[in-house]
């Protein structure tokens, strides 16, 4: 027999016979219930619907990348050798090299892009969300997101106009300006959609213990958001790392390795640009290669990143 | 006993036996709990709490913080499962249907145990709206009718004189008990059977507070209420029976008045007169 089927006079329990009128249902809970049960045929058919159509939606997300690392997997991996992360790019013609140079320069270029263009974002960010109210934060906000959708050649032009033109050459350093004038708008954004989340009361109980606001804001609220901002960032630089327009006139690309700032320096999306439409079958076979290094890398800041607000996110609940 | 089945299923299968409520041996309530347990991850938060919560009568839950009341209060209407990592053992009795049981449907479940939370969540919706949220999603699609549930909600809850002619203004520009008791109006538009409290009155001052404190004792007259509370006058003051819960353990309950007089446990004599807790 069902729970909350009728149940036979003879098994009324004590407590029914004697109280019976005042512990059942009314009318009204029984009408109330009786009208959901009704509704819970269709509603679960819908749901499942919904659900199962959400989830194809999920699965049809992922395709292009399933489809993408297939690609490169099956084109890419046979051409991965110790000589394509440890040797330089061979003369035309040649069989053999690497890409170690583009595999550097692009650490490089990167490294250092990152380097000035967190910090920027970060503050930038941090002030916006604090002080959201001012002019100069709600006209930073909107250029921020304006030069969020500019296109990322734009980025280059820039550093061309003015690190290339005035100077006269081509440099890593261009590149690394190029990148982190990317870099900047999209951290800006992340971290102060991380500091707003940030419950005001927390803040004000830095502040009634006597912080001013720009130490309440570099400690208490910098601290709780970090992995926030952290994993935004991450994600910011495992993007520019992929960049390619804004590297074509400025860091230029070397087909000799280089380490110095000051001169053209290579980098794996130019190479790979580069050896891609180039006539010859071997450099098709690393720019596979060189594709295949590429997407592991932003994968790996991508898995760091995780991990990075995975033991903070720990460390936070204890 | 009502002719609806919760799960929609006839099993043929005898009423599972009932445990009797502790502390008023023999005396089964429209709850019951038997040897319930509960764990989130690996931390247990509930010792095989067994007790009867009576029909038609106001039960409250008191008890140090952490104490697992809250917890065993959201284990009635299975809102607890929403946290990953969580499981239980033992069972829990709607009238005499085991809610835990396979092919429950938590929908219906729900819909029988209306919640207030601790802080007041109206939905950023006019009055109206949030009132007819739960009728409409339940099947009630004829207007006029939904018009008089409304109305008969708010006014169960004290609140319709006050926002009569404001009913398609936004909720969220009442004040705090006005909103907390269009929390009540909500569940009670419902029409269910259970109506739990979590904590209701916390974040409420005190003539706020007294209203929905009349409104109980009003409202025990056609549904069961449970009511978690740090507030052990407001425990003394509204509530027929008492459980007290210590480290996920149901200490003491029993009739309120009994409780708080002459408690038969040396924990529970210790908190309410304010030794610990």
């Amino acid at each position: 027999m069902s729970p909350l089927q009728t149940v036979p006079a003879g098994s009324l329990n004590a407590h029914d016979a004697r109280d019976a009128r005042e512990t059942r249902p009314s009318a009204r809970q029984r009408n109330a219930a009786a009208r959901t049960a009704r509704t819970l045929r269709r509603r679960r058919v819908v749901n499942a619907i919904m659900v199962s159509l959400l989830a194809l939606s999920a699965v049809i997300a992922v395709i292009p990348l399933v489809l993408i690392v297939y690609h490169l997997g099956r084109s890419g991996l046979s051409s991965l050798n110790v000589a394509f992360f440890t040797q330089d790019p061979k003369s035309v013609g040649e069989v053999g090299g690497g890409m170690a140079n583009a595999i550097l320069g692009t650490l490089m270029v990167v490294g250092v892009g990152a380097a000035i263009g967190m910090p920027i974002g970060i503050g930038a960010g941090l002030y916006v969300a604090e002080r959201r109210a001012t002019k100069l934060a709600t006209v930073v906000r909107f250029l921020a997101d304006v030069l969020n959708g500019l296109p990322s050649i734009v980025m280059g032009i820039f550093a061309w106009e003015f690190l290339v033109r005035p100077l006269g050459h081509f440099s890593a350093w261009a590149g690394a300006v190029a990148l982190a004038a990317m870099l900047v708008p999209m951290v800006t954004r992340t971290t102060e959609e991380m500091v707003r989340l940030v419950p005001q009361s927390l803040r004000e109980a830095a502040l009634a213990l006597g912080y001013s606001r720009s130490r309440t804001a570099l400690t208490v609220v910098l601290r709780t958001a970090t992995a926030g901002i952290v994993t935004g960032a991450l994600v910011a630089i495992a993007r520019i790392a992929g960049e390619t327009a804004p590297l074509l006139f400025t860091a230029l690309g070397n087909q000799f390795r280089s380490t110095s700032l000051n001169k053209p320096i290579a980098a794996l999306p130019l190479q790979i640009f580069q050896y891609a439409v180039s006539p010859y079958e071997d450099w098709h076979r690393q720019a596979w290669a060189g594709a295949l290094v590429l997407i592991a890398l932003v994968l790996t800041i991508s898995l760091v990143a995780r991990a990075a607000t995975q033991s903070r996110v720990d460390a936070g609940s204890e | 006993m009502s002719g609806v089945s919760l799960t929609e299923q006839v099993v043929r299968e005898p009423i599972p036996e009932r445990p009797t409520g502790v502390g008023v041996p023999g005396t089964p309530g429209l709850i019951d709990a038997s040897a319930f347990s509960f764990w989130y991850g690996k931390k247990q938060a509930l010792y095989e709490i067994t007790m009867g919560i009576q029909a038609r009568s106001i039960t409250a839950f008191i008890g140090p913080s952490g104490c697992g009341k809250s917890t065993f209060l959201r284990s009635i209407n299975r809102l607890n499962e929403l946290i990953p990592g969580t499981r239980h053992e033992g069972k829990i009795f709607l009238d005499d249907a085991d809610i835990y049981a396979r092919g429950t449907d938590v929908v219906a479940l729900r819909q029988r145990t209306g919640m207030v939370f601790q802080r007041w969540n109206c939905f950023p919706k006019s009055i109206y709206e949030n009132v007819a949220f739960g009728p409409r999603i339940n099947g009630e699609t004829d207007r006029a009718k939904l018009d008089e549930v409304v109305e008969g909600a708010l006014r169960r809850a004290a609140l319709w004189d006050e926002v009569k002619d404001r009913l398609r203004e936004s909720a969220i520009g009442l004040s705090g008990g006005q909103q907390q008791r269009l929390c009540i109006a909500r569940a009670l538009a419902n029409d269910p059977e259970v109506l739990l409290m979590d904590e209701p009155c916390s974040a409420l001052d005190p003539i706020a507070t007294q209203r929905i404190e009349e409104l109980l004792v009003e409202l025990k007259r056609e549904l069961t209420i449970v009511i978690v509370t740090h507030n052990m006058q407001q425990a003394a003051r509204v509530s027929d029976r008492t459980a007290f819960f210590f480290m996920g353990r149901l200490i003491e309950i029993g009739n309120t008045a009994e409780l708080f007089t002459s408690p038969r446990e040396a924990q529970t004599e210790a908190y309410i007169t304010g030794r610990f807790g």
